[in-house]
């Protein structure tokens, strides 16, 4: 196998298997609009990454932090609907790095790259970024994992359990901020919200309990990756597009076939 | 006002000291008080929209309070059964998997889930219980770990006459075997005049506060459940038996 393939292959796998197990939650927690805000908002820290010379990913990271926390202080005022101050943030989060993309004039970017991915293009550096993302996203969410679904399920009882609510929904923003990070090479950055909402939802069919469902999206998510990127190499597709067709292919399926409680 | 005394030395579980609660620039709870003593039964009533799910959630802590305090005994451990839980079906539950969510380790208290009927419930998924099994299976989860004070926001909901009876005797006889106390939200009239050893009525501050049959007089308890109460001549008598659902007593063992 020629060794871009083998590197696309692998950041392929390893965001995809971050991403199905984190995306149940938001899929469970109807945070796909929380996915947008952040992911959206990621094209600002690659903006800020190409003009500091920042490492990318770090500033990817810290901007989508930076964001996850303005949200949520959003989130606390209960005159406007969330789906709502989401949907306007994640446009203008949107919008805002467009803008400073044109702005910054001089500097080479593969605009393209960043909003619907270029895995084909990533570096031994990137799977390696992607990797310890993936293992850091996947350790903390079985570390946690029994205190995350308690809240999920109702944020009082959790609470009164000893679950510290305030930290869970923090770490919640951080992994989703890390995830994003990582799978803006891969998918861009519109397509980020993708890979953790569609394995989870082509999941749940097949599942009667949260870890089962967890485990499936991940492997969903992984099988899309190759079987997407083979796609775009053979019929010369988009890779990101291509790995996301497939996994809706999955939900599909799914949708025919599961018939679990 | 002044508590008439269970017993000098009982341990006061819950104290709220004038606490407050304002949302959205509106007082929601003003200056309450309020005590929960070791196995003790205390209700409280009130119209909607009095603050009584409110005064549930300050006194646990669930909810900031704009001014007072609440002091909670060192061993107080809260079981909690909330108004309502809207499960999800796009989360995989199982009822079993619920329940050890509030303590993993924790074994199933499986006298008490025969007794109300939750047993055979153990494998079904959570968001296809019925309203009645959904409190069952809450009011199992809030005994798993094992405490000695039961808040419960109307728990009879959506079950019907024969099930909230049997509810209301599980929590009487929680008290009476386990010494567990209780603070809830009922506005079933036999047990809040039965059952109960304090009855506080809400609207947004304590209107009136004291024994069943002291605040059934007051002008508030009497507007709350109409002609109901005052038609009611209430007898009260010692049970050495238990009633089934259907009224057939039931041998003590």
């Amino acid at each position: 196998m020629e060794s871009f393939l083998l590197r696309a292959l692998l950041s392929g796998m390893g965001v995809a298997l971050a991403a199905g197990p984190l995306g149940v939650f938001v899929v469970w927690r109807r945070m796909a609009y929380f996915g947008d805000a952040l992911s959206h908002s990621a094209l600002l820290g690659v903006v800020l990454g190409v003009v500091t010379g920042l490492n990318m990913n770090l500033a990817i990271a810290g901007v989508c932090v930076l964001v996850a926390a303005f949200v949520t202080w959003l989130h606390s005022r209960p005159e406007l609907p969330t789906d709502a101050v989401l949907g306007i943030f994640s446009h203008a989060a949107l919008s805002l790095g467009l803008i400073a993309a044109s702005l910054a004039s001089g500097v080479r970017m593969d605009l393209m790259g960043y909003l619907f991915g270029d895995v084909l293009a990533s570096s031994w550096e990137d799977v390696v970024w992607i990797f310890l993302g993936a293992a850091l996203v996947l350790t903390l969410l079985v570390w946690y994992w029994n205190d995350l679904v308690n809240i999920t399920v109702h944020e009082g009882l959790a609470s009164l359990d000893g679950v510290s609510v305030g930290k869970m929904r923090v770490l919640f923003m951080l992994l989703t901020a890390l995830v994003t990070a990582a799978a803006i090479k891969v998918v861009g950055a519109l397509l980020i919200t993708a890979m953790l909402i569609i394995p989870a939802a082509a999941a749940r069919p097949f599942s009667s309990t949260p870890e089962g469902m967890a485990i499936r999206a991940a492997l969903i998510g992984t099988f899309s990756a190759p079987l997407g990127l083979f796609a775009s190499y053979h019929w010369d597709l988009p890779s990101g597009p291509a790995i996301v067709l497939v996994a809706c292919v999955f939900f599909l399926f799914s949708l025919g076939v599961g018939k679990r409680g | 006002m002044t508590q008439p005394a269970l017993a000098d030395s009982a341990v006061t579980l819950l104290t709220a000291q004038a606490i407050s609660v304002v949302r959205g620039g509106d007082g929601v709870l003003r200056e309450v008080d309020l005590a929960v003593r070791e196995q003790e039964i205390v209700t409280i009533i009130g119209p909607n929209g009095a603050g009584k799910s409110t005064l549930l959630a300050a006194l646990m802590g669930l909810t900031p309070l704009a001014g007072g305090r609440v002091i909670r005994h060192p061993r107080l451990v809260v079981g909690y059964v909330p108004q309502r839980l809207r499960m999800d079906p796009v989360l995989p539950l199982t009822v079993a998997r619920f329940i050890h969510l509030s303590a993993p380790r924790a074994s199933l208290p499986l006298a008490w889930m025969g007794r109300l009927g939750c047993d055979r419930l153990l494998e079904r998924p959570m968001h296809g219980l019925s309203g009645g099994e959904m409190q069952r299976v809450l009011l199992t989860r809030a005994l798993i770990r094992r405490p000695n004070l039961l808040v419960l926001d109307e728990p009879a909901q959506g079950m019907d006459m024969a099930g909230e009876q049997e509810l209301y005797g599980f929590i009487e006889q929680l008290r009476r075997e386990e010494g567990m106390a209780a603070l809830l939200v009922s506005h079933n009239l036999h047990f809040v005049m039965a059952g109960a050893d304090h009855v506080i009525c809400l609207n947004r501050h304590v209107c009136c506060f004291g024994s069943p049959v002291a605040v059934s007089t007051t002008p508030e308890f009497q507007q709350l459940f109409g002609s109901k109460a005052t038609g009611l001549g209430y007898y009260q008598h010692h049970h050495d038996h238990r009633h089934t659902p259907l009224g057939v007593v039931r041998e003590t063992p």
